[in-house]
């Protein structure tokens, strides 16, 4: 009984807090990136970021930003967004279908 | 029964909103009933915002209002022009934005009443709604510049909506002898496209170098300056020497008028007479802006930067190449990252939130050659009261970088605007 009261609490918990991250809202920023990246097409020349690890994208975005990972254009676009909206919006792509 | 209904909310409305204001209370009357959006225009602004309403919450009910059944789009144009790409690659339909959920009403939009809320049809009908999003793109400027009306244009193509004018122009360049001297005329800002007109210069003359190469290419600037300018110079030189000459405005670049009789290009320093003239004329918000009271007197649409509301017209949200939206150009990729975050702010305002400050992205792709490719690109943010580019960031393709990254940055462009059109469209 009591280890129902806590599955019921978790779901609970869960229920309310994922949709706010995985759909309903994508932090400032994070709606652009299908600009470019396609949120479906598997084989482009511009990566799909949907679904991929958030610790690669903000380490990604960290390496655009300092200079240390090249590339031609996001490099320019990664100057534009702190540590903190780049880890929002890695958490969101990495939610997302 | 459904005006009825509108009525009653929208009443209930104001006199929510007068008891939110003092108890900061929800508005429960947006929960029981399917907000309607009518969206007008149905380029990548328009077809964007739609279907990111839809997306958004499904339970929006969500109008365009487009006349034209297929949508030819704009970026990549200049190919055609070059013989590089056919039309209908640009070309794209609406079946998808239907399956969406969206209704699409295929008729011009004549008239916008801003206190009742009603958008009138060409046939004579009207749709309500309770926020209304315009996206209509650019009317090019029949009365600005003397002699070059809708007549003088089928003579002396602008080619600055994609579609008839487009393969007029292909047309012409194809038609003529080689040794013929090509006229672009490119506007003063603002305008659709900021580096169309140079991009448009590099691929002619990649065409006149294959097929004519002892054509010239002038192009007539009212700008002392324009978008990625040394790429686009460089570029001339290196891979059109002695072909393109650009003449800026403090060099008498400006044409003051056309004949299009005689295709010459009239300027304070004398008379270009060409074999193909390309006249992009002067440009203003679609005229449902205007219609609407949105658009002010200089011809555009002032919007707040967090909603994308009007600042002249309570309720109708301005995007796409309409707005003026600061740093950002007037480009597809703008218009679709603008639809985005104005979706999100009309679906949060109908549900009686607060739109958070959104952050934007820009950027633009341009061909000097099929396989060499520059770019801007800019972040954005609001900040008094305008789109503001964040400091730090953004810019143009590196000067000096080799012939691979320039064929990299070609190749993104087409993945690029197939990715794009897919989200759009498809």
């Amino acid at each position: 009984m009591k280890a129902l009261r806590i599955a019921i609490a978790a779901t609970a918990v869960v229920a309310g807090y994922q949709p706010l991250l995985a759909a309903a809202d994508p932090p400032p920023g994070a709606a652009s990136c299908s600009g470019c990246h396609s949120p479906t097409a598997a084989n482009s020349a511009i990566p799909r970021l949907y679904g991929r690890d958030a610790a690669d994208i903000e380490k990604a975005m960290a390496g655009f930003r300092d200079g240390s990972l090249p590339a031609t254009v996001m490099n320019r676009i990664a100057k534009g967004y702190t540590d903190e909206e780049s880890r929002a919006i890695a958490a969101w792509l990495a939610a997302q279908k | 029964m459904g005006s009825n209904h509108r009525i009653s909310r929208r009443d209930f409305c104001r006199s929510g909103a007068a008891a939110a204001a003092a108890s900061a209370l929800p508005l429960p009357a947006f929960a029981q009933s399917a907000p309607r959006v009518v969206v007008i225009g149905g380029g990548f602004g328009g077809a964007s915002c739609a279907r990111a309403l839809k997306q958004i919450d499904p339970k929006l009910q969500v109008t365009l209002v487009e006349q034209s059944k297929t949508f030819t789009a704009c970026p990549f144009s200049n190919n055609v022009i070059a013989g590089l790409r056919g039309i209908e690659e640009q070309q794209f339909g609406y079946d998808k934005v239907v399956a969406a959920g969206i209704a699409v009403a295929a008729q011009a939009a004549t008239a916008v009443d801003a206190t009742a809320r009603t958008v009138g049809l060409a046939d004579g009908t009207s749709l309500s709604y309770d926020r209304l999003v315009l996206s209509p793109g650019v009317d090019l400027r029949f009365d600005a510049l003397p002699g070059y009306d809708e007549a003088a244009a089928k003579k002396m193509p602008h080619a600055w909506k994609a579609g008839e004018q487009t393969v007029l122009l292909r047309k012409q360049l194809e038609a003529m002898d080689d040794g013929g001297l090509v006229v672009i005329s490119a506007p003063a800002n603002p305008y659709r496209c900021p580096p169309g007109p140079y991009e448009r210069a590099c691929l002619i003359a990649y065409y006149l170098k294959t097929k004519k190469p002892r054509s010239k290419l002038l192009i007539l600037d009212a700008k002392d300056t324009f978008s990625k300018q040394r790429l686009f110079q460089n570029a001339w030189k290196e891979l059109y020497p002695g072909m393109v000459e650009w003449v800026s405005l403090s060099q008498g670049g400006k044409v003051n008028a056309v004949d299009a009789a005689t295709n010459t290009l009239i300027t304070d320093f004398g008379n270009h007479t060409a074999k193909v003239a390309n006249v992009i004329p002067p440009q203003r918000a679609g005229r449902i802006a205007m219609i609407a009271g949105a658009a002010d007197n200089t011809g555009w649409c002032a919007i707040d930067p967090v909603t994308f509301e009007s600042r002249s017209a309570p309720n109708i949200h301005v995007i796409g190449d309409a707005c003026l939206a600061g740093g950002m150009p007037k480009s597809a990729f703008s218009a679709n990252a603008q639809a985005k975050a104005c979706a999100r702010a009309v679906a949060t305002l109908l549900s009686g939130g607060s739109p958070a400050a959104p952050k934007l992205i820009n950027t633009c792709y341009s061909l000097a050659a099929p396989d060499y490719g520059i770019s801007v690109a800019g972040v954005y943010q609001p900040k008094n009261g305008l789109l503001a580019d964040v400091e730090g960031a953004g810019g143009v393709s590196p000067a000096d970088a080799p012939r691979d990254f320039r064929a990299r940055e070609a190749n993104f462009a087409q993945t690029w605007f197939a990715t794009i059109t897919a989200e759009v469209f498809g």
